[in-house]
């Protein structure tokens, strides 16, 4: 038999091997440890490696291993989205505003997952602060699509998905304010989650749009990321904004199939624009699943022409305030010969932000301005209640909603980064659900001519996790067999 | 030209909770800079605010002690600005839907009352302090201060003085400190008032251009703000000036103000909701339930104490002056069935003792229990007026009861009449030479044989009782 690639493992499979004790917890971390230095100067997908500290935990996990008392999790590598706090380790933003912030506090999400004894292999790219949908707009370096190294992994938890379809780690935590890990997710051909607002706790979470961000996981299998959630989600006494839900096994839900489930498809998600061959890919997987049982059928939802406009000016006047602590005060970069306050905050903003982050906090500031206020913020919120009335109305109808997750399978590195419009108007399938808190899993559907991977989204009502993972979870089995 | 003066207020109040408004912090005054903070105070990245539920509930409180309506759906905004003291570059408040609407406060001055209208009471963070070198070298940070629960008062431009401005701050202290949700110590910093001021000509209607002055920390600054600024305002119209719509700063060392910002420069604060914080809602029956959990306020039982409790105005006013007299107060006199003379303990006995040892109401040793006791004591003839003082002060000093310390002292005044007649008996045998002086006549003596008698029996009887028994023996020798 030849030997066994331990990165090629999913967590559930990785997880089986170490009950039963075929591996060990340190020697799995070993052979990503290596993958990471032998592949990741291709794939550029991590900031920082935390190999001292992964191959503690992984001898701590071997420890609980051995006691018996491992959970699901336990021995498993990961890597976490460079925007989520682990105290002690380095937390850039894949910004030069933070190149040298080291949080003081772990992140509840992070905290969760290595408490359940997962293996922190390292902190992931990511574009700048979250904002932008190709990696591209990092400080410090372009991480590549592992399915073709002249493309972009998508974004902004590009370096998230990216080290997982590389196999540069079992699961990762990425965070979604407007797709940030569904788009990746589909661009790198992985399972991404985005969790209704509330369920995992923001604390921790470098802040973007408050209103719209999530931490989700990021991993190869539907169940693999149902795992993860079962160890993120749940009331946080530090989020004010975080849900007490009732106990649930959401890995236990995704073998429930689709027989009888009621699929809604919004008109609106295949209409001009989208990619033939995402078309066909995700009009397939409506088949797949009427050959399940399920009953699938199209719908009006005039209002989502609105979610990307929306969405940039609520998620942008988020960003201008939450952004404003960056001061060169307290921490992260400080302009040097500054003669005044005013000087020191502004050069330092100029300096330490890039392009992507000046242009949203100018949106942003300029959108909540007197004067300027009701025509943008304002009415941005008043479309954002109509989006949620329209998916509440849908669903009375249907269990969950199907889309697209991105209009177009990855492009090149360069090819619309110098054109924000375009780059911003490729979210338009994803926004929505953020606008509405909504859960949506991305899930793979198929592959174009160039064999790039294809993503089909399964939105779901608000806490309709087990909902979605297992209708991910029905097309998956369908598709791989 | 004569001109009458427009003013509103802006009151500043720091709640005083235990933690801070968004994590937990403490609260408390002074101590090391930046001993009181954590990730949440500073606004390292990431970290999330946590409503702090007293908090809220406080503020409601003061609201009710203000005679505000209550929203039962309230929100919190974020009012954005740059600057050093203020870590998150926005500052947690509320925009327009403050927890507290449309009360007001009724002061009452020369005899008149005038009722000044509360146009809202919101809630938000305290901000931190700057520290200058004072050689503008360089400024240091001290966040202590950040996340401390602030209620902003903001009346309308109801009052017409400095000394209408004086009154109402005063009833507005001594509301809250009633309510229990402020210490209020100007001088510390937990009440800080920002005061606008406008002039316009006797007999017009129209209201001048309004200047802002900010942080005032005194009674004192604020009455010399008001005269100031006013006296300004009226000679720059005289003198066929415009007064300029501007923020100024009060300098209490110098008596005057300068101009700091004006309205041009005025900070556009971009509110908007803030996301991190879910709005909050109440019922009615909440609010009432914090509504019953209010102490009397201090006009109520000033219309008590005044009225049925029978003691002047001005006494009522001293005790009330603090909620711990108050309440010692109100415990006495409920007891002893002795408004005015539990009053009259407090005001002349008590406060006095105060005075003499440096202490505060909120220290004194004992409650309003034991003073009652003390009072129906004496109204019961079980001790003289004079032995109650005694007794008084040595309930300062132990732990005892005043019939205690009564009855340990030997203070407890001897009832029967045939024990006081047998010492009064003696004391007249001891001083023959001055009853017979007072048998020929002399009636000066009388006062002197009452001395003796009074200090034979130290003060332990009552004086009338002692009179009335050397009155019947003296007649006695006479017939």
């Amino acid at each position: 038999m030849a030997a066994l690639d331990m990165t090629k493992l999913t967590i559930k499979s990785a997880h089986d091997l170490l009950a039963k004790k075929e591996i060990g917890a340190v020697e799995l971390t070993e052979a990503f440890l290596d993958r990471i230095t032998a592949v990741d100067s291709d794939v550029c997908a991590y900031l920082t490696v935390c190999a001292e500290l992964a191959l503690k935990q992984a001898g701590e996990a071997q420890k609980a291993i051995d006691a018996g008392s491992g959970g699901m999790l336990c021995g498993i590598p990961v890597s976490i989205k460079d925007n989520i706090c682990i105290e002690g380790v380095r937390t850039t933003c894949a910004s030069k505003m933070l190149e040298n912030f080291i949080p003081p506090y772990t992140a509840t999400a992070a905290g969760r997952v290595m408490d359940a004894g997962a293996v922190v292999l390292g902190k992931v790219n990511m574009d700048e602060f979250a904002m932008g949908g190709s990696t591209e707009t990092s400080y410090y370096k372009k991480t590549k699509n592992p399915h073709d190294l002249s493309r972009v992994p998508g974004g902004s938890s590009g370096g998230s998905a990216a080290s997982v379809a590389a196999n540069l780690a079992l699961g990762s935590l990425g965070s979604d304010t407007g797709g940030s890990i569904r788009q990746p997710a589909a661009f790198c051909g992985v399972v991404g989650l985005k969790p209704t607002y509330g369920l995992v706790s923001r604390y921790g979470l470098v802040a973007f749009a408050s209103s719209l961000d999530q931490i989700g996981p990021v991993a190869k299998t539907v169940e693999d990321s149902a795992i993860l959630l079962d160890v993120i989600g749940g009331k946080d006494q530090y989020d004010g904004t975080s849900i007490e839900v009732p106990e649930t096994s959401y890995a236990a839900s995704v073998n429930a199939g689709v027989k009888g489930l009621k699929i809604g498809i919004p008109r609106q998600y295949l209409a001009s624009g989208l990619d033939e061959a995402v078309k066909s890919a995700v009009l397939n997987a409506v088949r797949e699943y009427e050959a399940l049982g399920a009953v699938a059928e199209e719908f009006d939802m005039p209002s989502l022409k609105h979610a990307v406009p929306a969405y940039y000016l609520i998620s942008s006047a988020e960003a201008s305030s939450n952004l404003s602590r960056y001061d060169g005060i307290k921490y992260g970069f400080r302009a040097d010969g500054c003669e005044s306050y005013g000087e020191l905050v502004s050069k330092t903003r100029a300096q330490g932000f890039g392009r992507e982050v000046k242009r949203r906090i100018l949106l942003g500031t300029y959108a909540l301005a007197s004067g300027y206020y009701d025509a943008y913020y304002k009415k941005a919120l008043q479309i954002r209640t109509l989006i949620r009335r329209e998916f509440e109305r849908a669903f009375e109808k249907y269990d969950v909603l199907i889309s697209p997750t991105t209009p177009t399978t990855a492009y090149k590195i360069g090819e619309n980064i110098q054109n924000p419009l375009t780059m911003y108007l490729a979210d338009i399938y994803t926004v929505a659900v953020n606008i509405a808190g909504l859960p949506a899993i991305s899930v793979p559907c198929g592959a174009d001519e160039n064999k790039l991977p294809i993503g089909l989204s399964v939105i779901g009502r608000p806490f309709g996790e087990a909902d979605i993972l297992k209708t991910a979870a029905a097309l998956e089995r369908a598709l791989c067999g | 030209m004569p001109y009458l003066p427009t003013i509103g207020l802006e009151i500043h109040v720091e709640l005083s909770t235990g933690s801070k408004l968004f994590c937990g912090c403490p609260v408390s005054f002074g101590g090391e800079p930046n001993s009181r903070c954590c990730p949440v105070c500073t606004s390292v990245p990431g970290t999330l605010p946590v409503l702090n539920r007293a908090a809220v509930q406080y503020a409601i409180k003061a609201g009710l002690a203000l005679n505000c309506e209550i929203g039962l759906f309230s929100k919190f905004d974020r009012k954005n600005y740059f600057y050093p003291d203020l870590p998150k570059a926005y500052q947690i408040s509320q925009f327009d839907l403050p927890f507290c609407l449309d009360g007001y406060v009724d002061i009452e001055l020369n005899g008149e009352q005038k009722r000044i209208r509360i146009e809202r009471i919101h809630l938000e963070e305290d901000a931190g302090k700057l520290v200058h070198d004072g050689l503008d070298k360089y400024s240091l940070a001290d966040y202590n201060r950040c996340g401390v629960p602030l209620i902003e008062i903001v009346t309308k431009p109801d009052i017409a003085s400095a000394q209408e401005a004086k009154a109402f701050v005063e009833k507005v202290r001594l509301c809250l400190l009633y309510a229990g949700v402020s210490d209020c110590k100007m001088e510390e910093g937990s009440m800080r008032v920002d005061v606008n001021t406008s002039v316009r000509p006797v007999g017009t209607d129209e209201l001048g251009t309004r200047t802002e002055m900010k942080n005032l920390n005194s009674i004192r600054s604020i009455v010399r703000c008001i005269e100031s600024e006013t006296a300004r305002q009226a000679s720059v119209l005289d003198s066929g000036g415009r007064v300029v719509q501007e923020t100024r700063r009060w300098d209490d060392n110098k008596g005057e103000s300068r101009a700091m910002r004006s309205k041009e420069n005025a900070h556009d604060y971009r509110y908007f909701p803030e996301p991190d914080i879910i709005p909050a809602e109440f019922t009615q029956e909440q609010i009432e339930a914090l509504r019953a959990s209010l102490p009397k306020m201090p006009h109520e039982r000033y219309l008590e104490y005044t009225g049925k409790m029978g003691l002047p105005g001005s006494d009522a006013n001293q005790i009330l002056e603090s909620v711990a007299l108050a309440d010692i107060f109100e415990d006495a006199a409920a007891i002893s069935a002795n408004p005015r003379t539990s009053a009259s303990l407090i005001i002349v006995e008590i406060l006095r003792r105060l005075n003499d040892m440096g202490l505060s109401p909120e220290q004194i040793p004992f409650d309003g229990a034991a003073l009652g006791k003390l009072v129906k004591m004496m109204d019961e003839r079980q001790i003289t007026a004079n032995n109650a003082k005694k007794v008084l002060t040595l309930m300062f000093e132990t732990k005892d009861s005043p019939d205690k310390i009564a009855k340990d002292n030997g203070f407890a005044v001897i009832s029967d009449v045939a024990g006081i007649k047998s010492v009064v008996s003696d004391i007249l045998k001891q001083n023959e030479k001055a009853v017979g002086e007072y048998l020929a006549g002399n009636a000066k003596t009388f006062g002197f044989l009452m001395g003796q008698c009074v200090g034979a029996l130290s003060g332990r009887a009552d004086p009338q009782v002692v009179r009335a028994v050397l009155q019947e023996l003296l007649q006695k020798g006479q017939d």
